[in-house]
Parts: C-alpha cells; sequence; structure tokens
C-alpha cells in the first residue's frame, strides 16, 4: 500500500499498478490511462535513445499540482500521473496516466488534461540521443500561474 | 549571503556544472544571480527571456527576494511527457 499518485522514477513504469492505485471506488465506472512512449524518429532523426532529467522535488509538487487541478475540474474523478526519468529505449514509456471516475467522459478529460499539463509544467527535459548527434529539446516556459496555458490544455487541438 | 545554485540541461552543459555556489549582495534576487551568470557564461544570455526560477525548489519569480542559504534553480524550456 502507499503508492503515491505522483512519482518520479527511475524504474520501468507499471501501469497495472498505477491502474490500481487510482481505482479504487466502487463509484468508478471508467478508468482511463496514457502512456507516453519513446519513438524512434523525431524531426526527421532516427532517435537511438532518451536520457531524460528532472529536478525531482519540483518534478513531484507539479505532478501533485495537476491531480489538485484535475480535482478542481473533476471532483469525482481520480487521477495518478508517474514520470520516468534516466536512460529509456525506444519503445519504454515515459509517463504513465491513469484517470478513474464515474463515468467515461470525465476520465478520459482528466487523462488528457493531465499530459498536457505534463507538457507545460514539469521540471522535466528530454535529451535526445540520434544517428549523428544529440539535443536537448525544449518545449514550454515553465509557468504554472499562466491561466492561457491551462485553459488549452483543458482544450488542448 | 550566499546562495545554491542549480542548473539543467543545457544550462548545465553551458555552465559545465549543475550546481554552483555563489556569494550575493544582501537583497539580491533570482534576476541578479542570473544576471551574475550570464556574464560568467555568456550563452546562458539566450535564455533570458524563457527561464524559468525556483527557490527552494518551489516556482518563484525573478523579482522574488532571496534569503541567505537558499537553493536558487533555473529552468529551461521544459519537455516532460
Amino acid at each position: 500500500m502507499g503508492r503515491p499518485l505522483a512519482a518520479v522514477t527511475r524504474e520501468p513504469l507499471d501501469l497495472a499498478a498505477l491502474v490500481g492505485s487510482v481505482s479504487v471506488s466502487p463509484g468508478h465506472g471508467a478508468v482511463t490511462s496514457f502512456l507516453g512512449v519513446v519513438r524512434n524518429q523525431h524531426l526527421d532523426r532516427r532517435v537511438t535513445h532518451i536520457e531524460y532529467e528532472a529536478y525531482e522535488p519540483l518534478a513531484v509538487r507539479g505532478l501533485e499540482r495537476i491531480i489538485e487541478e484535475a480535482q478542481d475540474c473533476w471532483p469525482e474523478a481520480a487521477l495518478g500521473i508517474w514520470h520516468r526519468v534516466g536512460r529509456l529505449a525506444v519503445g519504454e514509456a515515459s509517463v504513465a496516466i491513469a484517470a478513474a471516475s464515474p463515468h467515461r467522459a470525465d476520465a478520459f478529460a482528466a487523462c488528457r488534461y493531465a499530459i498536457e499539463r505534463v507538457k507545460q509544467i514539469v521540471p522535466i527535459w528530454k535529451h535526445e540521443f540520434f544517428e549523428g548527434g544529440e539535443a536537448w529539446i525544449e518545449g514550454a516556459r515553465a509557468d504554472p500561474s499562466d491561466e492561457a496555458a491551462r485553459r488549452a490544455a483543458l482544450d488542448p487541438a | 549571503m550566499r546562495v545554491t545554485v542549480r542548473l539543467f540541461a543545457r544550462l548545465r552543459d553551458i555552465a559545465g556544472a549543475g550546481e554552483l555556489v555563489r556569494d550575493v549582495a544582501p537583497g539580491a534576487t533570482p534576476r541578479n544571480v542570473w544576471d551574475g551568470l550570464v556574464r560568467e557564461f555568456a550563452p546562458l544570455g539566450d535564455y533570458s527571456g524563457s527561464v524559468s526560477v525556483a527557490v527552494n525548489a518551489d516556482y518563484s519569480r525573478l523579482e522574488a527576494q532571496l534569503e541567505d542559504g537558499d537553493e536558487v534553480a533555473f529552468l529551461p524550456p521544459v519537455s516532460g511527457g
């Protein structure tokens, strides 16, 4: 018992364990999950592996914040987010998300919101290694108080 | 007073270290610390418009007032997921 719903770990992600952690209520009729997986190409580069780096204490707080935000939007939903760091080969899961709720609409919405917010505010970085080189990937300027970004995560394109 | 600076991802590569200790004037802000780093490591200047800051592992602002012993982290744009 006692698996946290927000975690940053060097261990391979166990989606079934995460689903078990969020789906504890008999009132939950729907569970959705998301796995982010290392892809073999990016910007026409043949990716060999990715090293994920985190500012771990703040990353865990960021994941906890996302879970709290989701609680505000979908009070009956339960959400769990685990992110892996370290060296990941193509095909390995970098992030696992599970959302449980009474009905499917909220479970899908909470799961989608969580991955969009992970990409916006959690201090984790991809160091991509590909045939012929390596590069740090840089996405969003991390600003948890940016309400426009939060609204965009609620209604992604 | 003295602060610990944490740098991540490409910022760490540019500075050649993920952790630095710097003496700063009383009342210094993360912006003062950052400006000092840019003077030391000029390529960090590319990030002056996109860097985020955390103080003691909590998101903060470049204008925040630092205390002796604080940990100031500078974060390039994130790319988790």
